[in-house]
C-alpha cells in the first residue's frame, strides 16, 4: 500500500520549515517531493536597498552558523569591485576565523546526526565540546554567533599574543576530544550500523547533481574552493581535501571529522606564522560598475554570491546561492528507496540550513493545487480583496 | 480483617498507590542516571532532586486538554490507556514480593504464574499496536506496525531467557524459582548469559534506545502516541513506569533469586535489586543509539536467539550431569 507522509513543514527532525513529502510502501520511500519556500525573507531585495558597507551586516543575518562565510563571500567580492587588496594579517585573521567557523559547524553537525540517529549521548558530549570553540570565537569577536569580523578590505578587530595562546590552548584540547569522537563514530557497532550504506550517492550521480561540500567529497569527489580556487590566506596554507569513498552518510560524518583536524592544522599553522603590520585598508565609499562572482567553501559547501554594481553606494543586484540548495537535488536522490527510518539522518547529513538556502516563494492556491507566480502588485490587489471581503470568522471565541 | 487485607493488597502495598510511588521513582532514577551519563543535571527542581519531577509531570498531563482525534475509533481509543494501565498493575501483583495473606498467596502464587506474568506484559504491546492504528494518524500507524514487527524479534528470546533459570529450577512458579536461587546462589552464575539477553529483550519491550523505533521521534514525531494527549498520555506512561518496574522485578526474580526477608527486608531487596536491573537498562539507553526495525529483527533471530537457545542447552547439561 503507498501512501504519503509528510515530514514538515513542521516536524521534529526538521529545526526549520521545509516540505518533504514522502511516498512511502511499507517502511520504504519509492518516491520525494521537496518544497521549499516557507522561510523565505526577501533578503537579496533587501540587499538592494543597504549601501556596501550595511550589506556586511546583512549578509552576515543569512546564517546563523556560516554567518562568517557569507560576509566573506560577500566581501571578497565588494573588494574585488573596489579594486582593493586587504593586508596580509587581515586574510590571516580572516581566514582563522573561518576555520574556527567551520570547527563550530561540524562539531554541531555531529551533534545534529548523533540526535537524528537516536543517538542522544554523543549530541551531548559534542554540544558540550563546541563550547570550547565558541568561547574562543567569543573572545576573539566578542560574539558567539555573529561575529561581524570582516569589513570591506580587512576585518575589524586584532588578535594579541595572549589570545594566540588561549586560541592554541583550546585547539589542543578539541583535538583530544575529536580523536574521541572518530573512535565512537567509527566503532560504535548501533551507530555505525545506523550509518553504513544509508543514502547512497555513487561518484557520477555527486557530479551530475552538481553536490557541493562534505556531500560530495563523501562520494569522492575532490571539489573544494579552498583547493580549487584558493582565496584569502588558503594558497598559502598547507592542507588537504579530506574525501571519502563510501559514498554513504557513514562517509559524510568522516569526512566531517577529518575536515576537523584539517581545520585544528590550517588554524595552527595560521596562528604560528601570524605576518605583522596592519588588519585592514580603507576602502572607498562606491563602486565602478562592474559584476563579479564570489566562491567560497563555507562548512556546508560552496557558496557563491553574485554581486553586480553601478556605480553608486548601493549593489544593483545581489544573489546568494548558498550550498544548501546545490544539495537539494542529490538528497531527493539519495532518499529514494531509503527506509522511513533514514529520512532524517540523510537529510540531516546534506547540513541543511533551510532558511539560507530560500530565494523564492511558491505561490499555491489550497483550494486548487494551482500554482503560479505574481507580480507584487498584484498580490497587494489580493490582499486588498481579501481585507474588503473577509471570510467567516472562526467560531472560537477568546477565554476573556 | 482476611477482605480488608485484601483490599490493602490490591490499594496500597504491591497494589495500586506502591506500583504509582515505586514507578515514579524508577523514572526518576532512570532520567537521573541517563542524565548524568550524558554529562547533564537531570531533574533538580521539584523536590529534593528533583525526586519529585515524574509526579509533577503526570499531574500536569492529568490536567491538560484531552483532545480525541475525529476519525479516530473514540471507544477503543479511550479505553485502550486504561487497559494497559490496568494490565501492568495486575501484572505487578504477580510479582513474589511480601505477602501477608494466605488467601491472596494461594490466589496470586500458583504453578505457572510466571507464563502468566510473561502473557500480561505482553499484552501492553498489543496495546500499543492497537493506540496506534485506532489514531488513524500515518506517524501512528507507521509506529503501530513498528511495535509489532518488533514484537516478533524479542518475544521469543525473551522467553527462552526468563524460562531457562525456571527449568534450572524445576518449577513454574516465580516464588520457587526465587526459593531455589535463594538456597543455591551459585546457580546464578549460569544463568548470566540469560540475563544479558533477557535485559536486552526487556529493553526493546519497554521501548527504550536503541530500540526506540515505535516512537522514534525524529523520524515518525510521537510514533503510536502522536495523537494522544492530556489523561491518556499520563496513563500511558504511567503505564510504562510500572511496566519498566514489573519486568526489572520479573528478571531480578528469576535471574537475582527474588526478593526474601519478610515485609521491610523484604522491600529492601526488592527496591535494590530492581534498581540494578534498572541501572543496566540505563545504561544501554545512553550508550546506543537507536537502529531500524528490520535491524532489530535481524539481531533478534541472528544473535539473541541463538544465545538463548545456548543458555537454554547450559541449563538442560547442568541440570542432567549435576543436579
Amino acid at each position: 500500500m503507498k501512501f504519503t507522509i509528510p515530514i514538515g513543514p513542521q516536524h521534529p527532525a526538521l529545526k526549520e520549515p521545509i516540505s518533504l513529502r514522502m511516498t512511502v510502501e511499507g517502511e520504504v520511500i519509492r518516491d520525494a517531493d521537496i518544497r521549499l519556500g516557507y522561510n523565505h525573507r526577501g533578503l537579496e531585495k533587501l540587499a538592494e536597498e543597504r549601501t556596501w558597507i550595511q550589506n556586511i551586516y546583512l549578509m552576515e543575518r543569512i546564517c546563523g552558523i556560516c554567518s562568517h562565510s557569507h560576509t566573506t563571500c560577500y566581501v571578497q567580492g565588494v573588494e574585488k569591485l573596489m579594486e582593493i587588496e586587504p593586508p596580509k594579517r587581515g586574510l590571516y585573521i580572516r581566514t582563522l576565523v573561518a576555520e574556527l567557523e567551520r570547527i563550530h559547524s561540524h562539531l554541531l553537525w555531529l551533534g545534529v546526526a548523533g540526535h537524528e540517529a537516536g543517538f542522544d549521548s554523543f549530541f551531548m558530549y559534542t554540544w558540550r565540546d563546541r563550547e570550547v570553540v565558541m568561547d574562543i570565537l567569543e573572545m576573539i569577536s566578542g560574539n558567539r554567533v555573529h561575529y561581524a569580523m570582516n569589513t570591506i578590505g580587512g576585518v575589524r578587530r586584532d588578535l594579541d599574543d595572549l589570545q594566540v595562546k588561549k586560541i592554541l590552548d583550546g585547539l589542543e584540547v578539541l583535538k583530544k576530544r575529536t580523536e574521541y569522537y572518530f573512535k565512537i563514530g567509527a566503532n560504535e557497532p548501533t551507530f555505525v550500523a545506523r550509518l553504513a550504506g544509508v543514502g547512497y550517492l555513487s561518484k557520477e550521480r555527486a557530479m551530475d547533481l552538481c553536490a557541493v561540500g562534505p556531500t560530495a567529497r563523501a562520494s569522492g569527489v575532490t571539489r573544494d574552493v579552498r583547493k580549487d580556487d584558493p582565496y584569502a590566506a588558503y594558497d598559502e596554507t598547507p592542507f588537504d581535501v579530506c574525501t571519502a569513498d563510501t559514498c554513504d552518510v557513514l562517509g559524510r560524518t568522516v569526512v566531517r571529522i577529518k575536515e576537523l583536524f584539517e581545520s585544528y592544522k590550517i588554524s595552527e599553522f595560521l596562528l604560528k606564522s601570524l605576518p605583522a603590520g596592519g588588519i585592514a585598508v580603507k576602502a572607498p565609499k562606491r563602486a565602478k560598475p562592474n559584476e563579479v562572482l564570489s566562491r567560497y567553501e563555507a562548512p556546508r559547501g560552496e557558496n557563491t554570491h553574485y554581486i553586480k554594481s553601478n556605480g553608486t553606494d548601493k549593489p544593483e543586484r545581489l544573489k546568494v546561492r548558498a550550498p544548501t540548495l546545490a544539495n537539494y537535488p542529490a538528497t531527493v536522490e539519495m532518499l529514494r528507496n531509503g527506509f522511513i527510518a533514514d529520512i532524517p539522518l540523510i537529510f540531516a547529513a546534506i547540513d541543511p540550513c533551510i532558511c539560507c538556502a530560500e530565494r523564492a516563494v511558491e505561490l499555491v492556491n489550497a483550494r486548487t493545487g494551482e500554482e503560479k507566480a505574481l507580480r507584487f502588485s498584484e498580490l497587494r490587489k489580493l490582499a486588498d480583496e481579501r481585507f474588503k471581503n473577509p471570510s467567516l470568522k472562526r467560531n472560537a471565541v477568546w477565554p476573556f | 480483617m482476611a477482605v480488608l487485607k485484601t483490599v490493602l493488597y490490591l490499594l496500597v502495598y504491591p497494589g495500586i498507590l506502591f506500583l504509582f510511588v515505586y514507578a515514579t521513582f524508577c523514572e526518576w532514577f532512570d532520567r537521573k542516571v541517563y542524565a548524568r551519563l550524558q554529562n547533564r543535571m537531570g531533574p533538580t527542581h521539584t523536590g529534593p532532586w528533583g525526586i519529585l519531577q515524574p509526579v509533577a509531570d503526570f499531574f500536569k498531563l492529568m490536567s491538560k486538554e484531552d483532545v480525541v482525534p475525529e476519525k479516530a475509533d473514540k471507544i477503543l481509543f479511550t479505553l485502550l490507556p486504561i487497559f494497559g494501565l490496568a494490565i501492568v498493575a495486575t501484572a505487578g501483583l504477580l510479582l513474589p514480593i511480601w505477602h501477608s495473606n494466605e488467601a491472596v498467596v494461594r490466589m496470586i502464587s500458583f504453578p505457572g504464574d510466571i507464563i502468566v506474568l510473561l502473557y500480561l506484559l505482553s499484552l501492553p504491546t498489543l496495546i500499543f499496536f492497537l493506540a496506534g492504528w485506532s489514531s488513524t494518524n500515518f506517524f501512528s500507524t507507521i509506529g503501530g506496525t513498528r511495535v509489532l514487527t518488533m514484537l516478533f524479534g524479542y518475544e521469543v528470546p525473551l522467553f527462552m531467557a526468563v524460562l531457562s533459570p525456571a527449568i534450572l529450577a524445576n518449577s513454574w512458579r516465580l516464588s520457587e524459582i526465587a526459593l531455589f536461587y535463594q538456597k543455591k546462589p551459585l546457580l546464578i552464575l549460569p544463568n548470566l548469559l540469560g540475563f544479558v539477553i533477557a535485559l536486552i529483550s526487556v529493553q526493546a519491550k519497554l521501548e527504550r534506545t536503541p530500540f526506540d523505533i515505535p516512537h522514534a521521534e525524529t523520524e515518525i514525531v510521537g510514533g503510536t502516541f502522536t495523537e494522544y494527549s492530556g489523561k491518556k498520555l499520563a496513563f500511558f506512561r504511567l503505564m510504562i513506569d510500572i511496566e519498566l518496574v514489573v519486568s526489572s522485578g520479573l528478571v531480578a526474580t528469576v535471574f537475582l533469586a527474588g526478593f526474601p526477608g519478610g515485609l521491610w527486608l523484604g522491600l529492601l531487596n526488592f527496591i535494590i535489586k530492581t534498581l540494578f536491573v534498572i541501572f543496566f537498562l540505563s545504561l544501554i539507553r545512553a550508550l546506543t543509539s537507536r537502529i531500524r526495525v528490520d535491524q532489530v529483527v535481524s539481531f533478534a533471530w541472528k544473535y539473541l536467539a541463538p544465545l538463548a537457545i545456548l543458555q537454554l542447552l547450559v541449563v538442560i547439561l547442568i541440570k542432567g550431569l549435576l543436579l
